[in-house]
């Protein structure tokens, strides 16, 4: 336990901007962010993830947004399990043919008003898969898409500003 | 016994056996045997006996044959056997009753192409669901088109899972689509109360159709899709990509390049691996670990960006060598990256390493018996924590690995402490061989131009990915773009591995059994 804290302690907070990066710029997205959130879902907005057909590329950059430098949750903003919870659907690759059926009906398992969101290059348009035998390509060729997040993959930043986007389309 | 002696006695031993061998058309860099079609079942017995690794198979046709690979790996060594059958009447002997590993990747081939193996004791599709009729072969050369059927694609709802009878016996069906932030798989239980009896898996949800995508590509074009044939191994599946181009070609990546992708591939080792460290603990109640790795996770994946030009690397190889350079002075910044994370790991290891309600979940967890890791062929931290040690880079080194002293890192143990333990052993490593690479990068060139290679050239590529050895086969076509590629991620042995070390844990365990494996979907998929 003595151990733990003490790393704890030594660690300190690093959810502030190191030099490197342009973490005052993340601080103000997610300021923004938090104040969309608010206005347009009350106090949070709950994500359901679907695969729909990803390298996992994105998946990585999508799990980056829960370390200590980005804590997305601190803006409201929090992975639910169950589509029935969710107000948005965050889908990421081209949509494969054989997951197209189970990305409906997840969609279709969300409760009204939803909105889909498409990160990544592939599900913005089909990216390095594009539309074959295999895949459907882009999300918006099976669910109708309101955001895109294009990057390959998009770096958490830019998935953070995207989900603000995401929070200024008219419903 | 020296390594070549050992497969020129395997070859003895075929002949033994009846099994004739013939010169395949000389491919570049690797060993390669034919033999008869009704002996590719035979064959893999005498491997089997002989204690060769089984290391996949794949298929490729032309408009009269169909043609299969497989890799056989004795001590190191590889042996590339291949047979060749009428396209008309594609009929091979199975090799899955002597190398349980081959079942999926057969049936990958039976799906794709429509190799029919006569003997196969599995009849059920694979890679297929139901975007495709069972007749239409996605890869096979008189079937360019598209399948007879567009439209929706309904779910898969009609695969045959194995059955489980008996008093209180009850199945679970999990996904595909899961509750968390990760990539779809089906997995069926059956269960009697907590324990596991039996675990099915059912993949190729991510079947993006990669090996068809490749068809047709130039070199730079391949080099981007291997990038993306899993995300986490971008830099493992361009390499072997490149790997098998360049030899396909007859050339090798200048020095520098070849220093810097070892750096490359070591940094995604140490991503991947602290990610995954962070991972396991989280999945049985210990935050504590998660937080502070992936806070370690970032800083590097930001350095990727500033040093290598993207955070998870793609695109940092190319045919011939690396896209760029490293800035003037990373050396430095990286060198000092490194000293930072190993004294920053140490006391998080420590506690990781000797933590009683980490070990209470941990321990005796999830053992992969160093029996049934050999038999499937694991390598990579798999079989490394069954102590199965084999490792490319130290065991068949290639460029930049033959210069350095890459260590042994093995743990007997089995369970999911052991793969834990394995992936902080891997993470101090590659920082020292990292440090060595960048004590000696040769100075020069980074990319040497790749020729048109010559008609119908093929290579193989072999490279120890964070996962384990990775391969890569390319053919060209007669004006230098791609015929055939298909990329073998050690995933491939490690869904099965999964499959038997869960069995008679509790269900709640699997999570924490899953991730310590971590299998790619995708890249199995494809
Ligand atoms: S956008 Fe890039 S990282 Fe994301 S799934 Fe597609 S290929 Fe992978």
């Amino acid at each position: 336990m003595l151990r733990i804290l003490t790393q704890v302690l030594r660690t300190g907070i690093v959810t502030e901007p190191p030099p490197a990066t342009d973490d005052a710029a993340l601080e103000a997205l997610g300021l923004e962010l938090r104040r969309a959130i608010d206005a347009r879902f009350g106090r949070s907005l709950a994500l359901r993830h679907v695969d729909a057909g990803s390298c996992n590329g994105c998946e990585l950059e999508i799990h980056a947004l829960a370390n200590p430098y980005y804590d997305l949750e601190r803006f409201g903003v929090g992975f639910v399990a169950s589509p029935r919870h969710a107000d948005a659907l965050l889908v990421t690759g081209p949509v494969s043919r054989h997951m197209e059926t189970a990305l409906r009906r997840t969609w279709r398992a969300m409760p009204s008003p939803k909105f889909v969101i498409a990160a990544g290059q592939c599900a913005c348009d089909g990216g390095e898969f594009g539309v074959s035998y295999a895949s459907c390509g882009a999300v918006e060729n099976v669910l109708p898409v309101d955001v895109k997040i294009p990057g390959c993959p998009p770096a958490p930043d830019e998935l953070i500003r995207g989900l603000l986007a995401a929070l200024r389309v008219p419903a | 016994m020296s390594r070549s002696i050992g497969l020129s006695e395997f070859e003895a031993r075929l002949q033994e056996a009846g099994i004739a061998l013939g010169d395949d058309r000389r491919i570049a860099s690797v060993r390669t045997r034919s033999i008869a079609a009704s002996d590719w079942g035979p064959a893999a017995a005498v491997a089997m006996t002989f204690g060769c690794r089984w290391a996949g198979m794949w298929a490729e046709a032309d408009h009269a044959h169909m043609r299969l690979y497989c890799v056989l790996d004795y001590a190191g060594d590889p042996l590339l056997l291949s047979a060749e059958a009428p396209l008309a009447a594609p009929e091979f002997t199975s090799q899955t009753p002597h190398f349980p590993a081959a079942d999926r990747m057969e049936r990958h081939a039976r799906d794709l192409f429509g190799v029919i193996f006569v003997d196969h004791p599995d009849p059920r599709r694979w890679t297929r669901h139901c975007a495709w009729p069972e007749h239409w072969h996605p890869l096979h050369p008189a079937q360019a088109g598209d399948p007879p059927t567009p439209g929706r694609t309904p779910a898969d709802v009609d695969y045959p899972f194995a059955a489980v009878h008996g008093n209180g016996v009850f199945e679970i069906p999990v996904g595909p689509v899961h509750a968390g932030i990760i990539e779809p798989g089906h997995f069926r239980f059956h269960a009697a109360g907590e324990p596991v009896l039996k675990l099915e898996e059912r993949l190729g949800y991510v079947h993006t159709g990669i090996e068809r995508l490749a068809v047709g590509r130039d070199p730079a074009g391949l080099a981007r899709l291997a990038a993306r044939v899993s995300g986490d191994s971008a830099v493992a599946h361009a390499w072997a990509a490149c790997q098998a181009m360049e030899r396909a070609a007859g050339i090798e990546a200048p020095p520098r390049a070849l220093a810097l992708r070892g750096l490359l591939a070591e940094r995604e080792r140490v991503a991947n691996h602290l990610g995954d460290i962070g991972a396991i603990c989280n999945d049985v109640g210990f935050a504590f670990a998660h937080v502070q790795t992936a806070r370690l996770r970032e800083r590097w994946q930001r350095r990727n960006r500033e040093c290598f030009g993207h955070r998870l690397l793609m695109d940092t190889l190319v045919p011939g060598g690396v896209a760029r350079d490293l800035p003037a002075d990373a050396a430095e910044i990286l060198r000092a990256d490194h000293a930072a994370l190993r004294r920053e790991v140490e006391p998080l290891f420590d506690i990781i390493d000797d933590h009683p309600p980490l070990d209470d979940r941990l321990v005796g967890t999830g053992v992969l018996s160093q029996d049934n890791a050999r038999a499937l062929g694991c390598t990579g931290y798999l079989g490394k924590a069954s102590g199965c040690g084999f490792d490319l880079r130290r065991d068949a080194p290639y460029a930049p690995y033959d210069a350095l002293e890459v260590p042994l890192v093995t743990d007997g143990e089995g369970d999911t402490a052991a793969r834990v333990r394995v992936r902080m052993a891997e993470v101090r490593a590659s920082l020292d061989l990292m440090d060595q690479l960048l004590d000696a990068t040769p100075s020069g060139e980074t990319i040497a131009p790749l020729p048109v290679p010559p008609p119908d050239a093929a290579g193989l590529g072999r490279v120890e990915g964070w996962r384990g050895e990775t391969l890569a086969w390319v053919r060209f076509d007669d004006e230098g773009r791609i015929a055939r590629y298909f990329p073998r991620d050690p995933s491939w042995f490690y869904w099965p591995a999964l499959e038997r070390l869960i069995l008679g844990e509790i269900v709640p365990d699997f999570p924490v059994c899953n991730k310590s494996v971590n299998g790619s979907y995708s890249g199995v998929d494809l």
